[in-house]
């Protein structure tokens, strides 16, 4: 085959379309957004192109700031708990017997194939004050009360009076809960390849010389495991960052994110320039925090060099 | 050296059945005796690394029995094993420089920095590495990963040392040069050696007995010059060196002798009292090549030569006296001329002793 410098028609039948299509419904409307964060309201739906400031200078005023904050606390504590759950998952995964291996990664993938509305409404099922948590609380709060009455002590009411169904929705913790439920399977899926990818001989080789399990998962699987672990970082802690819907659903009055503000601004506030500095100052910390992998990425590198 | 009375390693009648029903190990039993160099030889597939892995704790034996030192492995872990491994990949850790991946064993042993460094700077050192302490492993070549895999087991000074296909992954030179080298080394540190391979060659030449083993079974446990010279059937005999084999027929006479009848050599007497089908076999540097009848007490045969290869010190030459195979001769060609002095097609005399001939009753 010739080489595909040489031949110019077929390079720009490849090239030329998906350029146009990137160039048409992400280049274009990212410069608009862009040009928007630098203007001001004039109308219902104007917006006069003025260069100033304001939005940004608004957008880092403290009360912003605080949602900003708060959203980069969630999405670490989310991404924390994805990490800790998905491991364990991640290495069962990858021990388990060849033919179960298909079926296991299956299961952490089919989550993907719902709608998230759909899944964040099953979560609320299940979540809720009558909700399938608290029913199975109460039928172990019954039982344990007859189980009280039975031996004698079912009149010192040790239990409470009647049972109290936990509170689980419209607060933080179930903002969390939705996200890390959410975002689970980006986190096992590179913790699963990178796991797969490791010589399991490095593993034995460190039994051999003496470690024991927790020792070898420490020193061996971990370090060598890391360009998973921090990819599994970056692909879980962005989106997480970025999302409106969970704790839109789930979170209560005072857990909105950054992503549910800008929303706000494009619909019920109506005020693009302002949403769109807000967007833009959410993907300059992404950015940040792709940088940060990049260059953690290069040191590792250098550290096996 | 290697004492009959003392062996490190026991095995008796061990099996290993996957799960799935392959059944890789089949009732073997040896012994590996203090201080001797073991190899463990034999086809792919044979089950010769699943049985060094039972030693190393990796796999575990379905039945059987396996001491090390006197003690039973059976629920000891492979990190509370007196024996270390040097794998096939070498299985350097890439994270780890060369100084922190020899050094790893003990520092898992909590010993103390400083002894740490020194016991580190002399294992290098007995592997010639010591001036590449602070390197990372993907700076060395395959050989020096290997000899930093040597040192990172020998540091231990395990009463055992397990080698799983060492020399596979290197090239022909580097190989024959460490092959040498892990015999200087076994009599330095002297450990006990226990060497997987498939390479007979390798096998023959390094260790101090060799067990030849075939779809999960032992066949022969020997040295090197009596499984080359008295292998105990067919598949040892062929599988260590070349030989010509021949089918007959063998009646014992009662008086302890054999009378072999094959369809190319004729009658031939032995010693022995074997009956039934038997393979009679000679090795190729045994076989003398004339143009003339030879005399004397030997097996002869006169066919055609189909073959030579020439070699520069020896050539083979190949006699088609009506067997299944053509015989296969190995000439030294001994003085200064140009080949061994035979054409294609020659009609030549084949020949050889009576008592370089093997009865292969299995």
């Amino acid at each position: 085959m010739e080489h595909w410098r040489k031949s110019a028609g077929a390079f720009w039948a490849g090239f030329l379309p998906p350029t146009l299509w990137l160039l048409a419904f992400f280049f274009v409307p990212l410069s608009l957004i862009w040009a928007f964060s630098f203007g001001e309201k004039s109308g219902i739906i104007d917006i006069d192109l003025v260069w100033t400031f304001e939005n940004y200078a608004r957008a880092l005023e403290p009360l912003y700031l605080g949602i900003f904050a708060k959203s980069l606390w969630m999405a670490t504590i989310t991404t924390f708990i994805c990490l800790l759950v998905g491991f364990p998952v991640a290495i069962g995964i990858v021990f388990a017997p060849p033919k179960m291996r298909m079926w296991l990664l299956l299961l952490v993938i089919l989550p993907f194939w719902t709608n998230l509305l759909i899944r964040t409404y099953a979560l609320i099922a299940v979540l809720r004050t009558r909700g399938h948590v608290n029913f199975a609380l109460e039928w172990m709060w019954d039982h344990a009360n007859s189980f009280l009455t039975l031996i004698g002590l079912g009149s010192f009411s040790l239990l409470g009076e009647r049972f109290e169904p936990l509170q689980m929705l419209y607060n933080n913790t179930a903002v969390v809960i939705g996200l890390v439920y959410v975002g689970l399977p980006f986190m096992v899926l590179p913790l699963y390849a990178a796991l797969d990818r490791l010589d399991r001989s490095y593993i034995e080789a460190s039994l051999d010389l003496g470690a024991g399990h927790i020792r070898t998962f420490w020193s061996v699987v971990v370090p060598l495991a890391l360009p998973g672990i921090a990819s599994g970082i970056v692909i879980t802690f962005i989106p997480t960052l970025g999302s409106f819907l969970t704790p839109d659903l789930l979170g209560g009055p005072d857990s909105q994110m950054i992503a549910n503000v800008i929303e706000r601004q494009f619909k019920s506030a109506n005020h693009w320039p302002f949403g769109s500095a807000l967007s833009f100052l959410l993907m300059y910390a992404t950015f940040f925090g792709l940088a940060v992998r990049a260059l953690m990425s290069r040191n590792e590198q250098r550290g096996i060099r | 050296m290697a004492d009959m009375q003392d062996p490190i390693i026991r095995i008796e009648n061990i099996c290993k059945t996957y799960p799935g029903g392959v059944q890789a190990v089949n009732n073997v039993s040896l012994n590996v005796n203090r201080g001797e160099f073991f190899a463990l030889l034999g086809p792919s597939g044979c089950g010769k690394t699943t049985l060094l892995r039972m030693m190393a704790g990796f796999e575990i034996p379905t039945s059987g029995t396996l001491l090390i030192d006197g003690q039973n492995m059976a629920d000891v872990q492979p990190n509370k094993r007196p024996v270390n491994m040097v794998f096939q990949s070498y299985a350097v850790f890439p994270h780890m420089s060369v100084a922190q991946n020899v050094g790893y064993g003990l520092k898992i042993e909590g010993r103390p920095k400083k002894e740490i460094a020194e016991r580190v700077q002399e294992a290098l050192d007995l592997v010639k590495l010591g001036h590449l302490g602070g390197r990372m492993p993907d700076e060395l070549s395959g050989g020096q990963r290997q000899r930093v895999a040597l040192a990172r087991a020998l540091i231990k000074r395990p009463s055992v040392l397990l080698l799983d296909e060492p020399l596979s992954a290197l090239d022909a030179k580097l190989r024959e040069a460490m092959q040498i080298e892990l015999v200087r080394l076994q009599k330095t540190v002297g450990i006990t050696f226990v060497i997987v391979t498939h390479d007979q060659d390798e096998a023959l030449s390094m260790a101090n007995r060799i067990a030849v083993m075939e779809q999960g079974v032992v066949k022969q446990i020997a040295g090197p010059a009596e499984l080359y010279e008295s292998p105990n059937c067919r598949f040892v005999a062929d599988f260590i060196g070349k030989i010509n084999l021949f089918d007959g027929q063998a009646k014992a006479n009662g008086n302890g002798k054999t009378l072999v009848e094959t369809p190319v050599l004729g009658k031939v007497e032995f010693g022995g009292d074997a009956n039934g089908p038997v393979s009679l076999g000679v090795r190729p540097e045994k076989v003398r090549v004339s143009r003339e009848k030879p005399s004397g007490n030997l097996l002869a045969a006169q066919g055609p030569v189909t073959d030579i290869a020439y070699y520069g010190g020896y050539s083979k030459v190949f006699v088609d006296i009506g067997a299944k195979e053509p015989v296969l001769a190995d000439i030294t060609n001994a003085e200064r001329s140009m080949g061994p002095g035979f054409e294609n097609g020659e009609k030549l005399w084949v020949s050889w002793r009576a008592e370089d001939t093997l009865v292969l009753t299995s």
